[in-house]
């Protein structure tokens, strides 16, 4: 009922507000229609003029406002060379889009119709548009140049003693895996895998994959002025790694590895106090559209010293060693050469453990 | 007024042979048509323009409602509105947005306004209008399949209508399908039902597109009235004929990938799907690439984006130059910058693909192939502002629409140069910058040369004017609200705000947003209020607007205003005019007017542009 009388009222207003222009379009026609024309004319130019004006005021102030709000300075490497680059554009497109907005609003107010303008026939110039087909060329040039030295820096090889990170996205959280001791990232394959107990695939049969450590709650630990390396894939549908902080971002595609790599520059302690935010943390945001829960796929990075990231890395069991004490009977790791289904129970382990049947 | 002499000169003027068979479809020969024929299954193109562009307004309006919705959800994720129950049932019980329905709101926005509103409602209402009017051809050269576009659009509009209510709810995977998301039931709700309908909808409608493009482009180049060389062409027609190359080239390999996507989804193939464990089983896919599908859509969806642009660039160049009663600035270079645009819309598409893990040697091709396309936009820029230079702008609600086409043109492309350049697109990818670049350029941008588009042919479509008033409240308020919306966008987006989120109250590094969020949402109430006044502008126009009295009421050159002002199937009573100068002759004829249409034949000594 209440949406019905609202509906009625809407249909109400426009009417009111439709009789009202109809009845300035008849008034025109009464107090000449040449005459109001020319003062319809001058009243739009003028409110041209204070569109502009007003829209550029409003622009300050938008800035003014929200420059506190936006990310503090990159906390990598990469990400300054990314910071500079982007003042750089943003000055040049910034100037370029004061000086059109402006002609543009000129020329409205300057060559509003009057009683004896006359139009200057001008079809074209030859030169004029060589000149701004050469001009933005240029332009467009510098910034190519800065952008792909930028993007082959970013995109080259991670160096040597980078420490290299796993992060896998499933729906809806982020699994996070260390190499181990070994410094090897063992196989997987994703016919092995099962939320009970092998959440990733790996593969026992690889030595190198008994000692990984997982870390299921989507905390990645890394340390402070030593370059990281990042394997990325998906085990379901396509994700992103997010770091926005750093300024980096990669997708995760499940059958495709990925990888990036970028060397932070402050640990989570010195941002808190650079921020004077005590819940200062940097994020790992899903960026690709992945179903229902995308918005709620938040991870963590906790940027350490090296002493800090050693104690903690020393408390973190291997994950092979994890799921074998936690196994029951039932449950328990098969042995050499796992079947490549999982069994019937898992599935409902799997509803259980990340609640995706929760909605209906 | 010189408009009698003018189409009393073109009758005398020359015995045109009506060289392509439709003598049957003089008007003054018509006998009366049955309501059906005439204003349903109609061959008339006229007709059929309005039937595309009714639907473009209908969609226009649900399309729009959906983003008040979310924008409900985004603004004030903390409050309920049961006012959305009413509207959407279980998906908003107690008032409250379910992140399933969210999804599928975001994925029909896009879908809708993208495809139905932008493509068919944009290019298929003035293509199929302005075309044979402007060229002087009776119709297309196939009305029967002109119609029948018409009615496959139809068809997967009703279809795609359907697909929001079914038990799954409609598609929510985004606008762009993205597979294995959209490929798997198990992966979303919208996954299931919805999305088979929004495929079988969507290969619809590239057939309805497929079949208008053909068309456009055969009648363009092969019907012609005698004197129009492609260099008289107006602009407009210059751009809707690459926006149907753009089209008919690349639609068929978005239907290709939806095809794949079928296969996928129901015949077992892996085309897309590769070492995939979801819902508790690892899938026995193996081989597919997830990538492959985004190179396929996105060679359609790149050049969509101009499909979306071109029509306005066109319909803007037309009305500055007839509002400014000057000659278009430029109109070769205009001509040669829409090529560019065209030729180079078919190789940039991987610049939205550069954190895919594409190789970067590639990705350093498509910034160099993708920033070469700022060239031609910029030049058509500086030549929009020239043709407003020393003019006599005469402020009519078209005018001040294509006024705001080249401002939001600037601010929105302008932005493309961040996001075409991969090593910044990298934080600023899939980010509310990109929701604001891409808004403010193919969404508010192209819908101002809509809206310029309708409120300056509207009297030559139903032989009355809009109202003028309705039309300055909702220019103003629309352009007011586009920056107010999407400008706060971009700070959003610098700080690396993701695109797609339910919710953001639980993000450290976003939730301070939440008052603008709040801000935006508010504004966009308002504005889709004043889309609704517009929407009944239009209507009631139709019906009780003031009535053209003047064949040619905005004193413009082209041939369409040289047809009575209720043109029957046909368009001219009397043979096609034939065609002596080019569209911009916008000056003194030597009697009193300040434009010499095309019609005219030159003067002794006059010497064509």
């Amino acid at each position: 009922m209440s949406g019905l009388i609202v509906t009625a009222l809407v249909v109400l207003v426009f009417i009111v507000i439709y009789q009202i222009a109809k009845a300035s379009e008849l008034a025109t026609i009464l107090r000449g229609e040449e005459k109001v024309k020319s003062q319809t004319n001058r009243l739009m130019a003028w409110l041209m003029v204070a569109f502009f004006v007003l829209g550029m005021i409003g622009i300050f102030k938008c800035h003014e406002s929200l420059i506190d709000k936006m990310l503090p300075e990159s906390a990598s490497v990469q990400g300054d060379h990314y910071d500079t680059m982007l003042i750089v554009t943003l000055v040049l497109t910034g100037f370029v889009f004061f000086v059109t907005q402006l002609l543009l609003f000129y020329f409205i107010y300057r060559y509003q119709s009057t009683e004896n303008r006359k139009a200057f026939f001008y079809s074209h110039n030859n030169r004029l548009e060589v000149l701004w087909t050469t001009v933005p060329a240029l332009a467009l040039v510098v910034l190519v140049v800065i952008g792909l030295k930028n993007w082959f820096t970013i995109t080259d090889k991670a160096p040597d003693n980078a420490m290299v990170v796993q992060v896998m996205g499933k729906q809806f959280n982020w699994l996070i895996r260390y190499p181990g001791a070994d410094g090897v990232l063992g196989k997987t394959d994703f016919r092995l895998m099962n939320d009970a107990n092998n959440v990733m695939g790996l593969d026992w049969n690889d030595p190198a994959a008994k000692d990984d450590i997982i870390v299921e709650n989507g905390e990645m630990h890394i340390i402070k002025d030593l370059p990281v390396h990042l394997v990325i894939n998906s085990r379901d549908v396509i994700h992103d790694v997010g770091l926005p902080h750093f300024r980096m971002k990669m997708d995760a595609v499940p059958g495709i590895t990925t990888t990036m790599w970028f060397t932070p520059k402050f640990t989570t302690d010195e941002m808190k106090a650079k921020t004077h935010n005590p819940n200062f943390v940097y994020e790992i945001s899903c960026d690709q559209m992945c179903g229902k829960g995308h918005y709620s796929m938040r991870g963590t990075v906790i940027v350490q010293t090296g002493q800090e990231f050693k104690e903690w890395m020393a408390k973190q069991p291997a994950y092979y060693a994890n799921v074998q004490k936690a196994a029951t009977p039932e449950t328990a790791v098969p042995a050499e050469g796992a079947a490549p289904t999982a069994p019937a129970t898992d599935s409902t382990a799997h509803k259980a453990a990340d609640g995706t049947t929760a909605h209906n | 007024m010189s408009h009698e002499a003018t189409t009393g000169q073109a009758h005398a003027a020359h015995a045109h042979l009506d060289s392509h068979g439709h003598a049957h479809a003089h008007g003054h020969e018509h006998h009366e048509q049955h309501f059906i024929q005439k204003w349903i299954f109609s061959q008339d193109h006229k007709v059929i323009a309005k039937q595309y562009l009714i639907s473009g307004i209908i969609w226009a309006v649900i399309g729009a409602l959906f983003s008040v919705f979310f924008r409900l959800q985004l603004g004030f994720p903390e409050d309920t509105f049961p006012i959305m129950e009413k509207f959407l049932g279980h998906w908003a019980k107690g008032g409250k947005l379910t992140p399933e329905f969210y999804y599928a709101l975001v994925t029909m926005h896009g879908t809708i306004l993208v495809f139905f509103v932008l493509t068919a409602g944009l290019s298929g209402t003035f293509s199929n209008f302005l075309i044979p009017l402007q060229i002087g051809a009776r119709d297309m050269a196939s009305p029967f399949m002109n119609m029948l576009s018409y009615w496959f659009f139809f068809i997967s509009s009703v279809i795609m209508f359907a697909s929001l209510f079914v038990q799954t709810g409609p598609a929510a995977g985004g606008w762009t399908t993205y597979p294995p998301l959209s490929a798997l039931k198990e992966a979303s709700l919208g996954s299931g039902l919805g999305m088979d309908l929004w495929l079988i909808s969507m290969a619809l409608f590239v057939v309805s597109q497929l079949l208008a493009g053909l068309n456009y482009i055969t009648t363009i180049l092969n019907m012609r009235t005698k004197g129009m060389k492609m260099t008289r062409l107006p602009l407009t027609i210059w751009a809707l004929f690459f926006t149907a190359v753009l089209g008919v080239l690349s639609f068929p390999v978005l239907l290709s990938g939806f095809v794949l996507l079928i296969f996928d989804r129901h015949f077992g193939t892996s085309f897309y799907l590769s070492e995939i464990f979801i819902g508790g089983k690892a899938l026995s896919h193996i081989g597919g690439s997830a990538v492959l599908y985004q190179h396929l859509f996105w060679f359609l969806g790149h050049p969509e984006v101009y499909i979306v642009m071109l029509p306005g660039m066109g319909m803007a160049s037309e009305i500055l130059s007839t509002h400014s009663r000057k000659p278009i600035f430029g109109y070769l270079a205009m001509i040669i910058s829409l090529t560019g645009i065209t030729a180079l819309a078919f190789v940039v598409w991987a610049h939205h693909m550069f954190v895919t893990g594409m190789s970067p040697f590639l990705g350093g091709i498509f910034v160099l192939l993708t920033l070469l396309i700022a060239i031609p936009s910029a030049i058509k820029v500086f030549n929009w502002l020239t043709t407003i230079w020393r003019g006599n702008l005469k402020f009519t609600v078209p005018m001040m629409f294509a006024l705001g086409f080249v401002s939001l043109f600037i601010s929105g492309g302008l932005t493309g140069i961040f996001l075409g350049n991969s090593a910044l697109d990298i934080h600023l990818h899939d980010t509310y910058f990109v929701i604001a670049h891409f808004h403010l350029v193919m969404g508010v941008s192209a819908f101002f040369g809509m809206f310029a588009g309708i409120y300056h042919w509207f009297p030559k479509m139903f032989g009355r004017f809009m109202n003028n008033t309705l039309g300055y409240i909702h220019f103003f308020i629309t352009l007011a609200g586009a920056y107010l919306i999407f400008w706060p966008m971009h700070y959003e987006g610098f700080a690396g705000m993701p695109r797609r989120y339910y919710d953001y109250s639980a993000w450290e590094s976003f939730k301070q947003f939440g008052h603008l969020n709040a801000f935006i949402s508010v504004v966009v109430i308002v504005v889709f209020f004043t889309q609704l006044l517009f929407v009944f502008n239009f209507f009631m126009s139709i019906f009780k607007g003031r009535r053209v009295t003047n064949p040619n009421p905005w004193g413009s050159t082209t041939l369409e205003w040289t047809t009575p002002i209720h043109p029957g199937h046909g368009n001219w009573e009397g043979d096609i005019p034939e065609v002596y100068r080019w569209p911009y002759d916008y000056k003194d004829d030597g009697q009193g007017n300040d434009f010499v249409p095309q019609n005219i034949p030159l003067k002794p000594g006059e010497e064509e542009h």
